[in-house]
């Protein structure tokens, strides 16, 4: 893999108009890279998922250089319809688009920010490879009390052009003091066996509003990472809801960091697997100061061979007295060979505190199941109207009505 | 302060911390092939038993410290340290009690253990061990009569062959994690138990842990084994000198339970913990692990941690039986600098196995407490359940509790529920205690009694009541 990655790198960097100085620091992450591979179950943060092994299993050899002089066509059919939204669209890795036509133009700020390196805590050499080999990075700037009228959807899309190869993406947002965005990242694959290696960073001002909603729907073969920093001043809330269905093996990394009092985080999440995948969801929640919270609800259902994996971690520093932390992680085995393993931890220095944090997993009750047919519905009837329900709760966690009703109707979830 | 005040003082704080003054016969410092020889030549064992130690040391060799743990700690000089110690009377081994050198029965008597036939009223036998020889076993021929075997683990290597071969490291084999591995190149003494078929032991059978030698680190290494049918409940406390450096014990225990048998294994674990800056005490780095080997056997583990300086132990039950039961009962308590790093594992292979894990943790002072915990359950058990419950309790905002459960369900028939919380003692109660007249400090005991009532109903009377104390004075000068 070594003589490959220093190939496509110098292929890359060909491309690119940088400094001397951009190209040491590429040079230096593609060097960390290099030295630690793929992270494997030997790392703590990887021991359910051991990516070195999966992308072994599922492509093999992985090719790293991609051609982005040349422009994709955007295919519209992609779109969603029936609700009015900005978009940004990655077709293969490369964004073709970037449209706020709902918006007010002087209040949103796109800054072309491609030398910058992303220095996140807890690195893993994810983030190194992705600072080797992004060439492209934008930073969206929503300025001091402009609210989007629209929500913004990020299309990833990729098609058969390429095969076998790994993909890097970052963008970073800033919402102003005041501001609100609504995300949608939304995923489209119809090309098989890419590594997706995705990156953003979010910097939530007082009183700022994030609503993060990623959806991983349509069935496809690639294998995902994404990871989502989360910075947050005074006052500020996000709400992440993740939506884990389609690919054949994705992680989702959620840091938050709540940096001023009364911020708030809520990250939920629904592993919806079939056919032998394999999804992880690990959030971490930083308490860093006084009177913050937090709210954590997982649930997973799981068929056909599919294994789900959920690590949260609540960490409450010293100086973060009156923390209110909660976390809930619920799974329902619906197979035999199905698998669902929880890390659910608590790290904390502060005694004022409200922590708590709940994991349960197991069969569809096979009671729940013998009242619903005691009343007319079919075996298959109850069990759908169960699942059905189990999901939902998650779902009207969703503030965001208007969202909600879409993933409800992608999910194929009914009230 | 004159030294003497200082030491008075200190002993307030940890009754126990007195040592005895004895004379010692030592294996050489360090660690290599001769000290293990020297061991195994001293305690006049077989040469299966002296493979068995050379076959964990070789694997030793190669092993290194882990360092995954919460609690770190300077690196200890295996090299350092003696791997044997024990009173020069001992040598020649006294036939009973009377012949025990007084010194021992002295320091017995100090701990509260009455080792003299007059004492023994409370029914309780026991096992004394003294850093790394067994000093007296009492209640033996009672015991003898219903076939019972409870003896030091260096007599039934002589007695008994047939059983501690079988059974000696079929749980904790000589390939585990460092520190077993060490245990099982260098352990010293320790209780063997075997209840015989259709047994229920007519007493609850007890060992005494006394490290007492400075320098030494203690690896004793107990066996219980319950055969069809059976039931033993099993006591063990600790306690060793108060000194200036860290001393080591590193134990191995293990339990086989066999069809329809039972095993209840308590421990009141008050090693030293250093003093109130957190110099000295013992690295209490234990490895307990049961078989629930036949069909419908049950283990049970409960145990009160208020000692040592870094307590670092998983007791786990490998639920291999169909049926089989699995239990975890811990209150561990931190206090000024103490670290502790516990749980357990439950691994569920049987069909229709059950486990419970109910942990209490309450950290004081400047302390860390970590939950640390494993429920596995495979493919094949099917219709097993878990429930694990883990509260800690913080006390001041300079010490830390942590919760870390893996939980891994491979079973769609299967059920695991997990819940922990963490919170403080709420003003409230303080408040409604105290206005009915107690002071802070009864008040915190009188709650946190409550907190762990769970945990303690499960100990045998006498041991209840002392744990009790225990947490009470554990937590002194916590408040306020």
């Amino acid at each position: 893999m070594k003589e490959q990655l220093q190939k496509d790198f110098d292929n890359s960097i060909k491309n690119l108009s940088l400094s001397q100085k951009d190209i040491e620091i590429k040079k230096f992450c593609l060097g960390n890279f290099i030295a630690k591979g793929f992270p494997n179950r030997k790392e703590e943060d990887w021991k359910f998922s051991d990516l070195n092994q999966i992308i072994k299993n599922n492509i093999g050899e992985l090719s790293f250089y991609n051609d982005q002089t040349s422009t994709n066509k955007v295919d519209t059919s992609v779109f969603v319809d029936g609700l009015e939204h900005n978009k940004i669209v990655f077709i293969n890795g490369r964004i073709e688009k970037i449209d706020f036509e709902y918006e007010k133009k002087d209040q949103i700020e796109i800054i072309d920010q491609s030398e910058t390196i992303n220095e996140f805590k807890n690195s893993n050499s994810l983030s190194d490879l992705n600072n080797a080999f992004t060439n492209k990075c934008f930073k969206i700037l929503i300025k001091k009390g402009y609210q989007l009228v629209k929500p913004l959807i990020i299309y990833h899309t990729t098609n058969s052009k390429i095969w076998s190869k790994n993909i890097n993406l970052r963008l970073n947002f800033e919402l102003d003091k005041d501001s609100s965005l609504r995300l949608i990242d939304l995923f489209n694959d119809t090309s098989e066996k890419n590594f997706l290696n995705i990156f953003y960073n979010f910097e939530l001002k007082e009183n700022a509003v994030l609503k993060n909603y990623k959806v991983d729907k349509f069935e496809n073969k690639n294998i995902k990472y994404s990871f989502n920093n989360i910075d947050q001043h005074k006052n500020s809330i996000s709400e992440t809801f993740i939506l884990s269905s389609g690919s054949n093996f994705s992680k989702n990394e959620i840091n938050c960091n709540l940096n001023g009092v009364y911020a708030s985080a809520f990250v939920n999440g629904v592993f919806s697997l079939n056919n032998h995948k394999h999804h992880e969801i690990r959030s971490i929640v930083n308490h860093l100061t006084e009177n913050t919270k937090s709210y954590q609800l997982i649930k997973s259902v799981l068929d056909e061979s599919s294994k789900a994996v959920y690590q949260g971690k609540i960490f409450v520093n010293s100086d973060a007295q009156k923390t209110d932390g909660y976390q809930l992680s619920k799974a329902i085995l619906l197979n035999k060979e199905s698998e669902f393993n929880a890390k659910p931890e608590l790290e904390i220095y502060a005694d004022d505190v409200k922590c708590s944090h709940g994991s349960a997993s197991g069969s569809l009750s096979e009671d729940s199941i013998f009242y619903l047919m005691s009343r007319g519905l079919s075996y298959q009837q109850a069990r759908e109207l169960l699942i059905n329900g189990f999901l939902l709760d998650v779902v009207e966690k969703i503030t965001d009505s208007e969202i909600k009703n879409l993933i409800k109707n992608m999910i194929g979830i009914k009230e | 302060m004159d030294n003497r005040q200082k030491e008075i003082n200190n002993l307030k704080d940890y009754k126990y911390g007195f040592s005895t003054d004895i004379e010692n016969i030592q294996a050489p410092k360090g660690l290599n092939e001769d000290v293990i020889k020297f061991i195994s030549n001293i305690k006049k064992e077989p040469t299966w038993m002296l493979e068995f130690r050379l076959k964990a040391f070789e694997r030793f060799k190669v092993l290194k410290e882990p360092d995954w743990q919460k609690p770190k700690f300077p690196k200890i000089d295996y090299q350092d340290l003696y791997y044997y110690s024990a009173p020069k009377s001992m040598k020649d081994k006294p036939k009973s009690l009377d012949e025990l050198d007084p010194k021992l029965l002295e320091t017995y008597k100090k701990l509260g253990i009455p080792l003299q036939e007059q004492a023994r009223l409370n029914g309780i036998a026991v096992d004394a061990v003294f850093d790394s020889v067994s000093v007296a076993t009492t209640f033996k021929d009672e015991l003898t009569k219903q076939g019972i075997i409870f003896c030091p683990i260096s007599e039934a290597i002589q007695n008994h062959p047939e059983l501690v071969k079988k059974y000696l490291g079929s749980v904790i084999p000589t390939s585990d994690h460092f520190f077993a591995t060490l245990n099982s190149a260098v352990f010293t003494d320790g209780s063997f138990v075997y209840i015989p078929e259709g047994v229920r032991c007519p007493m609850e059978l007890s060992t005494y842990f006394r490290i007492n030698a400075s320098n030494t680190g203690q690896f004793e290494r107990t066996l219980i084994i319950a055969d069809k049918g059976s039931y033993v409940s099993y006591l063990e406390g600790c306690t060793a000198p108060m000194r200036d450096e860290n001393q080591l014990h590193a134990a191995n225990v293990e339990l086989i339970a066999l069809d329809d048998a039972e095993i209840k294994y308590s421990t009141v674990q008050n090693w030293y913990p250093g003093d109130k800056d957190g110099k000295g005490g013992i690295y209490n780095f234990v490895t307990k692990r049961g078989l629930c080997k036949g069909k419908n056997s049950k283990i049970s583990w409960t145990q009160v941690e208020t000692g040592s300086a870094i307590t670092w132990k998983y007791p786990s039950c490998i639920l291999k039986g169909d049926n089989s039961v699995g239990e975890f009962y811990s209150i561990a308590i931190t206090n000024n600098h103490q670290k502790a790093d516990t749980g357990t594992k439950m691994i569920h292979l049987g069909k229709n196995t059950k486990s419970k894990i109910i942990s209490k943790g309450i950290s004081a002072g400047n302390s860390d407490m970590t939950y640390r915990g494993l429920v596995d359950i495979s493919s094949k058990a099917k219709n097993s359940t878990n429930y694990t419950q883990c509260d800690s309790l913080l006390m001041g905002n300079k010490c830390g509790a942590h919760t870390v459960p893996y939980i891994k369900n491979k079973n769609s028939e299967s059920n695991i529920a997990h819940e922990a919380t963490t919170s403080k003692i709420s003003e409230e109660q303080l408040h409604y205690c105290q206005q009915r007249g107690l002071n802070p400090e009864e008040a915190v005991g009188l709650i946190v009694n409550g907190f762990c009532k769970e945990v303690l109903q499960q100990l045998p009377m006498e041991f209840a009541v002392e744990a009790q104390k225990l947490v009470g004075i554990s937590l002194e000068g916590s408040v306020g």
